[in-house]
């Protein structure tokens, strides 16, 4: 049997995080109900006219920079048409022949190891509104909240092979278009999705198969998944004698499985022309380097410095690189205790994890400021607290947000009077003469006992390190 | 005078006499008013009288002059706009049923400068449905007729404004102009007619038909009352993004520079194609009085003047196949009445909605774009638009501005060319040139009446940005044939 091998492409839409929407000002956002962000513009009412965004066009430019793209100096709008009710001008305004951004791509990590995978092109459009279909009566109902809002679709050449690529890739990118603060990327809301080219080849094959689009899937699980399934049952049309249809499929999470949607001979016909309403953007170099210029240090960047600059592990580096705030967060706390491996301990371990555990992202609203857990951790590297002290101030920090000079005065700091100490482990060889007349035979495991005494009486504070050489010190006197 | 008498006069005379203060704009509205009432069932040039609105505009422009207010330069004079154009508040039909019942939330930016400008808007004129025609005979609320013989035709699209300038319902109405639709209207009316320069005027708010050749411009009366109808309505609007950047010079302070030493171009192609001697002859005479003020007539060519109107019957189709789409019955205008599904829902809406001259146009448009096709119609029909634009380019290095015939005939019978949409297209092979090419251009009255002939038009092109300088070549003329 054949060796078969899958050819993926990637089309995301990405909702550019602007004020208002592409050609109008109506708002872009959270709306109080269907059809609030609307106005005689984004409705495609007789007469009225687009006016392009700035603010999107300089989203986009971040984006293709951040990408590694060219900027086009001159692009079109082209129309394109279809009719359907959610699309109020029976076109959607989009980029053709002459897109805003070519080339470029994305680096992500597959198995551990840095792959690049390249983009086709960048192009802005506008969204389309939402068609709602009610399930009693014979009627259908649009709201256009979600019309005219910008979008940029990123097209990647059919450059991955498996679903593992695909869902690297997505991360990546998703981690960039966030970072650089085009979108605010949310899966839920739809404002990061994607469309997915399938098609599957004999390994070695130079030609590509037919291929079907999956359309709006819109999780990384379901990205995989859906590709997964649909690698999966080409290679079972064509090993069964038959042939993949070119055809456009939805994912059906429910079933686990993607059904056909429309087939070829139902394709549009689009008729892109360049929209006479907008003008050729011109883009003049001074503004691309601008917003170069302004652009944010980038994920991968950020990770590669971490690794150099404070010596991190790769996978810490990773971690502390996922968002933007998580890596401020983590430099801040860094260069706030000079202790940067501790600093990262302390965020990948306790911080992230109490946080995994409530199901929340590291972000302004977490319980425990950088400052905080900055000043926690100098009272560790001071020698004020204890590690196991630490981890009782840090859960009374994340649990009731007390702060940490307070928790000490509350509890008391450690105790590394040696003397002091030297007492304490004295009265436990005083009281357990049995288990020192053991040690003494060579029972040397309970020195742990003795330790354990001392730091029980001393609920805690005593300094673990002073206990441990002064009970040595006694008990081998 | 009385109010009556004063809508005879021109837009310049009843703003002198409402300045004066002999007459009010709530009188001289309500005269107007009363012969739009008394012809309008003969003539049908207006689809909606917007009476309450016009005579409380009227009055509030009357208070404001008591109270020693500044008013604008149109003074509270009763004006007509054609129905492609937005009025808040006011239907507008774009005289197509699937509009019918469609009031727009917004005003156009011609319409909103207009008010501002102290212009009483009295109500919405006549044209062919989405100002495709060239006969006013498209009209879903019926033809218009001609009131200087009302067996005939007022031209088209813009019959209703021409119409109602000839028959002095009011000094100053809007057209649109596409591929002749002011200029061809104001010439079988005998009224001027100007289409701006591409780009001078916004087209927010005006229902679009084909958006890279659409341009609002005035008709009126005289060429004085055109010149200032222009000072208010050119500039640029940020809600256009075609509209031209910067500050127009004032066009009614080119009006009196006379045309001595202008080198007025003469293209040959417009003396030939299908052009009825008469109307050559009466071009030829104006030419004459022009060469009399002074002018030196230079013969240019226009040589890809006779693939102009094909040029333009697929770029114009094909926009217009677009921007038709959105009248799908699912957010405003006419949805029909019963149907079972989606598609049966567009298709009933739009076939009862649209009339015949635009499902043709839809239908050429669509098929232009139409995947494997595009490239055979629309990307070449683009490039010999670019060549008729060089004709000009290079006509204007040698001459100052473009004189020839706006229309080969004279106004024609009602039904007389319906039945053929090929001759119809024909009406505008001497207008559509100049708006392929986005250039000013107007049509002016050159015809001596005095044998009770029918109007005449003359047209003047001129390059990119010069309304100025046309305007003053029409206003010499104009003096010479009123006062000789």
């Amino acid at each position: 049997m054949a060796e078969w091998e899958a050819v993926i492409g990637l089309e995301v839409h990405v909702q550019l995080a602007t004020a208002s929407k592409l050609f109008c000002g109506a708002p872009v956002g959270d709306a109080t109900g269907p059809n609030q962000n609307v106005d005689p513009v984004t409705l495609g009412m007789p007469g009225v006219l687009p006016v392009l965004n700035r603010e999107a066009v300089e989203l986009a430019i971040r984006v293709g920079l951040a990408l590694g793209c060219d900027i086009a100096e001159h692009s079109r709008f082209a129309r394109k048409h279809y009719f359907y009710p959610d699309l109020p001008k029976g076109y959607q305004i989009s980029q053709y022949d002459q897109p805003l951004i070519v080339g470029g791509g994305v680096w992500a990590a597959v198995d551990g190891a840095e792959r690049f995978f390249e983009l086709t092109r960048i192009h802005l459009e506008e969204d389309a509104g939402k068609t709602i279909h009610s399930s009693s009566a014979s009627k259908s109902f649009v709201d256009f909240n979600r019309a005219c809002v910008p979008l940029v679709e990123i097209v990647s050449e059919p450059c991955m092979r498996t679903a593992g690529e695909a869902v690297a890739y997505l991360k990546a990118l998703h981690q960039i278009v966030v970072a650089v603060g085009a979108s605010d990327g949310n899966l839920e809301k739809g404002n990061f999705r994607c469309d997915a080219n399938v098609s599957v080849r004999e390994r070695g094959a130079t030609q590509l198969g037919t291929r079907t689009e999956i359309k709006n899937v819109n999780s990384f699980r379901f990205v995989g998944r859906a590709i997964d399934y649909e690698v999966h049952r080409q290679c079972n049309v064509i090993e069964s004698g038959g042939a993949v249809v070119q055809e456009t499929r939805l994912w059906d999470e429910a079933g686990g499985r993607t059904r056909s949607m429309r087939s070829k001979e139902h394709a549009h016909d689009y008729r892109y022309f360049p929209d006479p309403d907008l003008m050729v953007l011109e883009v003049p170099r001074r503004w691309v380097e601008e917003i170069f210029e302004a652009l944010p240090e980038l994920p991968r960047d950020r990770r590669q410095r971490f690794e150099r600059e404070y010596a991190l592990t790769p996978y810490d580096a990773e971690v502390l690189t996922q968002t933007v705030y998580r890596a401020d967060y983590f430099e801040s706390v860094a260069a706030a205790t000079d202790d940067a491996k501790l600093a990262a301990n302390w965020i990948t371990g306790e911080l992230l994890a109490a946080l995994n555990k409530d199901g929340v992202e590291l972000d302004a609203g977490s319980p425990v400021s950088p400052e905080a857990l900055a000043e926690m951790l100098r009272l560790l590297i001071g020698g004020v607290i204890s590690g196991k002290m630490a981890k009782q101030c840090f859960a009374a920090m994340y649990a009731q947000g007390v702060g940490p000079s307070a928790w000490v005065e509350e509890h008391g700091g450690q105790i590394t009077d040696e003397g002091a100490i030297e007492q304490e482990v004295q009265r436990v060889l005083d009281a357990n003469p049995g288990q020192v007349s053991a040690y003494r035979a060579g029972k040397v495991k309970l020195l742990g006992f003795f330790v354990g005494q001392v730091m029980k009486a001393t609920r805690g504070k005593a300094n673990p390190q002073s206990v441990n050489a002064i009970a040595r010190r006694l008990l081998d006197a | 005078m009385s109010a009556d008498a004063l809508l005879d006069r021109s837009l310049t005379e009843q703003v002198a006499a409402l300045r004066a203060r002999e007459v009010t704009s709530a009188a001289l509205t309500e005269a107007a008013l009363a012969r739009i009432g008394r012809d309008n069932p003969r003539l049908n040039a207006g689809i909606t009288v917007d009476r309450v609105a016009a005579l409380s505009a009227a009055a509030a422009i009357d208070a404001k002059r008591s109270a020693g207010a500044e008013i604008g330069p149109l003074s509270g004079v009763p004006v007509g706009l054609k129905d492609m154009i937005c009025t808040e508040g006011l239907r507008t039909t774009a005289a197509s049923k699937i509009l019918d019942t469609f009031i727009p939330p917004y005003d156009a930016t011609v319409a909103a400068r207009i008010r501002s400008a102290g212009g009483v808007i009295v109500g919405k004129l006549n044209q062919d449905e989405f100002a495709m025609g060239s006969s006013n005979e498209n009209s879903a609320y019926g033809p218009v007729r001609n009131p200087v013989d009302e067996t005939r035709s007022p031209g088209g699209s813009s019959g209703g404004s021409a119409a109602a300038v000839a028959a002095r319902h009011c000094a100053l109405t809007l057209g649109t102009d596409t591929g002749g639709s002011i200029r061809q209207p104001a010439s079988f009316c005998g009224v001027v007619g100007v289409k701006p320069t591409y780009g001078r005027v916004s087209r927010w708010g005006v229902v679009a038909f084909a958006s890279s050749l659409d341009q609002v411009g005035p008709l009126t009366a005289t060429v004085e009352d055109a010149a200032i109808a222009l000072d208010v309505l050119m500039g640029h609007d940020p809600k256009d993004s075609t509209s031209i950047v910067g500050a127009p010079e004032s066009v009614a302070a080119a009006l009196d520079r006379g045309v001595g030493g202008l080198k007025i171009g003469i293209p040959a192609e417009y003396f030939t194609q299908g052009c009825d001697e008469e109307v050559a002859a009466a071009v030829r005479k104006a030419l004459s009085t022009y060469e009399r003020l002074g002018a030196t007539l230079v013969d240019v060519s226009l040589p890809h003047t006779p693939y102009a109107v094909a040029t333009y019957y697929l770029i114009a189709t094909a926009e217009a196949s677009s921007n038709l789409a959105r009248y799908d019955g699912v957010r405003y205008g006419r949805r029909a009445e019963a149907y079972s599904g989606l598609a049966d829902m567009y298709g009933r809406s739009r076939a009862e909605g649209f009339g015949d001259e635009v499902k043709r146009r839809v239908m050429l448009g669509t098929y232009a774009l139409s995947a494997g096709y595009y490239d055979a119609y629309y990307l070449k029909a683009q490039r010999v638009r670019t060549l008729i634009s060089r004709d000009f380019a290079r006509a204007f290095e040698r001459c100052d501005v473009i004189a020839a015939p706006t229309s080969p005939v004279t106004a024609i019978g009602l039904g007389e060319r319906v039945a053929d949409p090929l001759q119809m297209y024909l009406l505008d092979v001497f207008t559509i040139p100049a708006s392929l090419a986005g250039l000013p251009c107007m049509s002016l009255p050159c015809a001596d009446r005095d044998g009770g002939g029918l109007p005449i038009g003359l047209q003047l092109i001129a390059p990119p940005l010069q309304e100025g300088r046309m305007i003053s070549a029409a206003a010499a003329y104009e003096r010479e044939v009123s006062h000789g």
